[in-house]
């Protein structure tokens, strides 16, 4: 059934409302195996049904839909990266997010207010004059704000701070927020009227293979075969990978994420801080949606300490006084698939059916459509779409590092 | 991460004291071969579980330390000190 406002009115007066995706049986086979039902996951499921018309799909989650990462983001959508591997992807992806409200039939919420990145001494200003340049090369919005500028649109930050003044900032108006858990329902449901199988509850405990090619999972729900599989398991990639003998670049880290008490419309940008890494937005019901730092170690216990919560606030608050009345109500983690450049990867594997989407450190939300559609390219044809062509699995072997931050193989510090 | 890690030489101490570097691995000799270097520089296990990790009690001691932790419960089982062991 279509949505619309028609639909609304009809399904508030007959209290009739359907489930947004079918709950099938698991099959006993399929063309495609998708193993995460996560955004990536399903978006990948939506493009392989939509674009490249295959529709023999099951994507199989161990929890419920929207369960992982996807249900615990900051909800931040941006396409202002610095590297020629990454530059083209994302701001595929915020195309995508343009267009996708109308393209899968579905409230998103997808608000672009702006992202503003604050600049607080000379050398920063520098640093982001060359990100916006290199931004505006591949056609991507960037502006350069004054102090004066900034005020305008942000009054209540500490533009006198001692150690952090702010000088000025360098903002994306293309950027913004979009919810996230309707991202997964979205594709969830765009996906199943097209006839994939959304298969929750279902966990992979192992890879089947026979003559060098994958020909089957195991699952909590039964054995399930498949043509061609296809990983998308965030911060899990470590465990399913290892299922097929690969050995991944990449670290298993918690990051917390914050949300206020609701408050009256203050904040009408993202805004990030940029003597620390904080970030914050206000949602829609008025609270405001914050976060900063991985924790620094491995963690899958979705669970973050106190030490953070502390680090994250007081960043905060030298970026805006007024948040030091503010109570939070809610804290919690994700598992982040912290990779050893802090790009991700989208990429064949050594067994000629087994394909991979992992990697994507605590940046994956705003990848979700392109990730998508690279990933559902990749199964489809068997080749990288354009601009993913640099997410490959051995690139740290060869020396082709995508590494925006310029630190090195320490997976926690980037 | 559990909040205090019992460090051999000062006890135990608020976790915040430490800095965590990463997965305590054996360094390969300098004449392995390069796959062997890329191994040990850019791939992990990364285990849902028991795993050794190296912490610098840098607030502290200052001393490099082994600490045996699970990933999932953030239990810590042991913590040496890394010179300990080593040839």
């Amino acid at each position: 059934m279509r949505y619309s406002a028609l639909s609304v009115l009809l399904n508030g007066l007959t209290g009739k409302v359907a489930p947004a995706w079918r709950s099938p049986e698991p099959k006993a086979e399929y063309d495609v195996v998708i193993v995460g039902g996560g955004g990536h996951g399903l978006a990948t499921a939506y493009y392989l049904a939509k674009e490249f018309g295959i529709t023999n799909v099951a994507v199989l989650e161990k929890g419920y839909v929207g369960s992982g990462n996807i249900g615990r983001n900051t909800t931040i959508i941006r396409s202002n990266y610095l590297l020629p591997g990454n530059n083209p992807f994302y701001e595929l992806s915020m195309k995508l997010w343009e267009g996708l409200e109308q393209d899968f039939n579905f409230n998103a919420m997808v608000s672009q207010r702006g992202v503003v990145n604050l600049i607080h001494s000379d050398a920063q200003r520098d640093a982001y004059r060359r990100r916006g340049n290199a931004m505006r090369l591949h056609g991507v919005d960037a502006e350069i704000l004054d102090r004066e500028g900034v005020r305008k649109i942000l009054p209540f930050l500490d533009f006198d701070n001692a150690r952090f003044p702010i000088k000025g900032a360098i903002r994306q108006r293309r950027g913004g927020t979009v919810r996230h858990d309707a991202v997964a329902w979205g594709y969830a449901r765009g996906a199943s009227q097209r006839g994939v199988d959304i298969i929750p509850h279902c966990e992979v405990s192992a890879i089947r293979q026979e003559n060098g090619s994958v020909t089957a999972v195991e699952t909590s729900r039964g054995t399930i075969r498949c043509k061609r599989l296809a990983l998308a398991t965030a911060g899990h990639s470590g465990i399913t990978a290892a299922m097929a003998g690969i050995t991944l670049p990449i670290e298993t880290h918690a990051l917390q994420a914050y949300v206020s008490e609701g408050l009256k419309p203050f904040i009408d940008t993202v805004v990030t801080f940029g003597a620390g890494h904080f970030y914050l937005s206000q949602s829609d019901k008025g609270g405001l949606v914050f976060g900063g730092d991985i924790e620094g170690y491995n963690s899958y216990a979705q669970r973050g300490n106190l030490a953070n919560i502390e680090h994250v606030a007081e960043a905060g608050v030298a970026m805006i006084p007024a948040l030091s009345r503010v109570r939070v109500l809610r804290a919690w983690a994700g598992v982040m698939d912290m990779s050893m450049d802090g790009s991700p990867i989208i990429d064949k594997t050594h067994l000629p059916n087994l394909y991979l989407n992992a990697g994507w450190c605590y940046g994956g939300f705003k990848a979700t459509p392109a990730s998508g559609l690279c990933f559902a390219h990749l199964i489809a044809k068997d080749a990288p779409h354009e601009v993913a062509r640099a997410f490959r699995l051995d690139r740290f072997a060869r020396g082709h590092l995508i590494d925006e931050k310029g630190q090195g193989a320490q997976p926690n510090l980037h | 991460m559990a909040s205090l890690i019992p460090c051999p030489h000062c006890g135990p101490r608020p976790k915040e004291e430490f800095t965590v570097r990463g997965a305590v691995l054996p360094r390969p000799a300098p004449d392995a071969p390069v796959s062997e270097w890329q191994a040990h520089v850019y791939l992990r296990e990364n285990p849902r579980g028991d795993y050794a990790e190296h912490w610098h009690h840098s607030g502290g001691c200052r001393r490099w330390l082994v600490v045996n932790r699970n990933t999932a419960t953030h239990a810590v089982h042991s913590v040496t000190d890394a010179a300990e062991g080593r040839p």
